[in-house]
């Protein structure tokens, strides 16, 4: 973010999904995907509650994840049952999913391109001009996020063609700008225009943050059943979410990583034992002449 | 649920069983690649070397061995990329932070350079200009080898991650005995002393620090026990330890026995790549990978 100058520089911006007013209406699915003119991505049933879309992906930049639970959505009754009720046995969780656009975002550090970079607003953003499909960020996010974008081909379909002479299907990766094109217009992203409960709110992180320690706050006074934030911490191992969320479960019930990462974290100590490792194979091939030719 | 294999009794949940981190969309190529830029780079010391102590024939078959394996490489690599064409993007930046920006500098250098020596002593002119390129290979060839390694552990798959401190130095030995063996076929028997001492070295030193690796992965490494990286990791032991042995006993006396010994190092290296390879696919797809590790370091960092 220092990289820009700052009459270029703008506040950070990003997204706080708050789950507990999710009610799985998938309009930011839709929504994200109208705007982005995001691709099909096969129409499969999945047997999973009423998640059809399955995970993040490069066709799917928001993901609404459903969890049937057996477990009471607050400790006590609430307020609206007969003082002697029994607390409710279920509860139906749903998430939207998206890019996390981490302060320390490993797609962006090991982008060998620099396809992707960090808009002005604090944003991490794949150009697709210069992306050249080399996969490096798939494994490299905690979360999963980015992937290859694949197609489904068609019977009248030109063939591809040799793959060193030309692109394979799309053959480059996508994932959530957190609607740059629309930010840039002083618009606010698809998804939380779209979002009819408010459990997508897009703002200057730093006021998401206090809003969300406001809500956890109060919903601890409500007795609700493990509310949690995640990825609100600056100090977290990818040094906080540009979009985090305040959860009711530990994050992998949500397939979320508990405790994501950054790996260029451990990069110092890595590139040390790369030089030592290189020296040592010198060493060792010199060693190998000790003693003659035969 | 699915019940955890670390801790007795605790369960952890995932969402479906779901992988959290994707796999790699990385193709054949890739592991054929880290043993080709492994053969290329170790195989550019190798050539150094010899041609320092005056062996000449092999320094030879080490700089053609190596110029050709500089030329497979970077055409695996352009073939992998999604959109081939766009190869020349990798060198419009140069980031320390991405082992793959690096490494497509070192192949630069290192392939450029072998090739330019190797092409330069077919020629017999310019011994300046090939001196020069033997010094740039020479100095290029060891973190082309061992970067590979950095650029596998520098990822969110668990099995990569977790090995960062043996990676490098597991694909540097892996790297040792394959251009050991490769010269020690390509070199008359009265001259690949070295070669031999080489593929025999870097494979005990290879399979020595695969068992460390495979040790401090502990849970984490199980995959490399199981399905396609369990059976690349078995093919590769047992060539590795059978090619390493034969070369040993009779590399000295029989030709066929330095062409067979070598053969089966070979084999057995181009297996490790691909056992660690395909582990890192199966290391994703299983959530349990990602999460037990992260919540059994979470808890450590909250109790202390």
């Amino acid at each position: 973010m220092s990289a820009y100058p700052d009459a270029e520089r703008k506040p950070r911006m990003g997204f706080f999904t708050d789950t507990t007013v999710c009610i799985g209406c998938k309009a930011c699915e839709v929504a994200c995907k109208e705007w982005n003119l995001v691709p099909e991505d096969g129409y499969d049933w999945l047997g999973q509650s009423y998640d059809n879309s399955g995970e993040l992906s490069a066709n799917t930049w928001r993901h609404v994840a459903f969890i049937e639970q057996d477990k009471p959505l607050k400790l006590d009754a609430g307020d609206f049952a007969a003082a002697d009720a029994e607390p409710e046995p279920l509860r139906w969780l749903m998430e939207s999913d998206v890019c996390k656009h981490c302060t320390h975002a490993g797609c962006l550090d090991v982008c060998p391109t620099g396809s992707l970079f960090r808009t002005e607003f604090g944003t991490v953003v794949v150009q697709e001009d210069i992306c050249n499909g080399c996969g490096y960020c798939v494994p490299a996010c905690p979360f999963g996020v980015l992937d290859k974008r694949h197609l489904p081909r068609r019977p009248d379909d030109a063939p591809l063609s040799l793959p060193l002479l030309g692109k394979k299907e799309d053959g480059r990766v996508w994932k959530c700008t957190l609607c740059y094109d629309r930010l840039k217009g002083g618009h606010e992203p698809a998804c939380a225009k779209a979002c009819p409960t408010d459990s997508i709110q897009f703002g200057e992180l730093d006021e998401l943050r206090e809003r969300a320690e406001q809500r956890l706050a109060k919903l601890e006074a409500e007795n609700w059943n493990g509310p949690r934030l995640y990825g609100h911490d600056a100090e977290d191992g990818v040094g906080g979410f540009g979009a985090f969320f305040l959860l009711l479960d530990e994050p992998e019930v949500y397939g979320l990583p508990p405790d994501p990462v950054v790996p260029t974290r451990h990069l110092p100590r890595l590139w040390k034992s790369t030089a030592l490792a290189a020296a040592a194979l010198t060493l060792g091939l010199v060693a190998a002449f000790a003693g003659g030719a035969e | 649920m699915k019940p955890s294999v670390t801790g007795v009794g605790t369960t952890m949940g995932s969402y479906y069983g779901r992988p959290i981190v994707k796999e790699p969309t990385w193709q054949p190529e890739i592991p054929f690649y880290l043993f080709t830029g492994g053969l290329a780079g170790a195989s550019s010391v190798l050539h150094g070397v010899a041609r320092l102590t005056g062996n000449e024939r092999l320094a030879k078959s080490a700089l053609y061995v190596g110029a050709a394996a500089d030329v497979v490489s970077p055409v695996l690599l352009v073939s992998d990329l999604g959109r081939p064409e766009r190869f020349l993007n990798m060198l419009r930046v140069f980031k320390v932070t991405s082992p793959m920006s690096v490494g497509s500098w070192i192949l630069v250098v290192s392939g450029g350079a072998s090739n330019a020596a190797a092409v330069l002593e077919l020629w017999g002119k310019l011994p300046r200009l090939k001196a020069l390129a033997e010094l740039a290979s020479f100095v290029s060839g060891p973190p082309l080898a061992t970067y590979t390694g950095a650029l596998l552990a520098n990822t969110a798959i668990p099995v990569w991650s977790e090995a960062r401190d043996e990676l490098p130095w597991l694909f540097g030995a892996s790297a040792a005995a394959t251009a050991g063996a490769a010269a020690a076929i390509a070199t008359p028997t009265e001259f690949a002393a070295p070669a031999r001492r080489a593929a025999i070295g870097g494979a005990i030193a290879e399979l020595g620090l695969l068992k460390a690796m495979e040790r401090k992965l502990g849970f984490v490494g199980e995959v490399y026990e199981r399905g396609e990286a369990g059976r690349y990791a078995k093919i590769s032991k047992t060539c590795v330890a059978a090619g390493a042995g034969l070369l040993a006993l009779a590399g000295r006396r029989s030709r066929t026995a330095t062409v067979a010994g070598s053969a089966l190092v070979l084999a057995g290296e181009l297996a490790l790549r691909w056992s660690v390879f395909k582990a890192g696919f199966q290391s994703a797809r299983d959530p349990r990978y990602t999460v037990i590790p992260q919540k059994e370091r979470k808890r450590r960092r909250e109790a202390s």
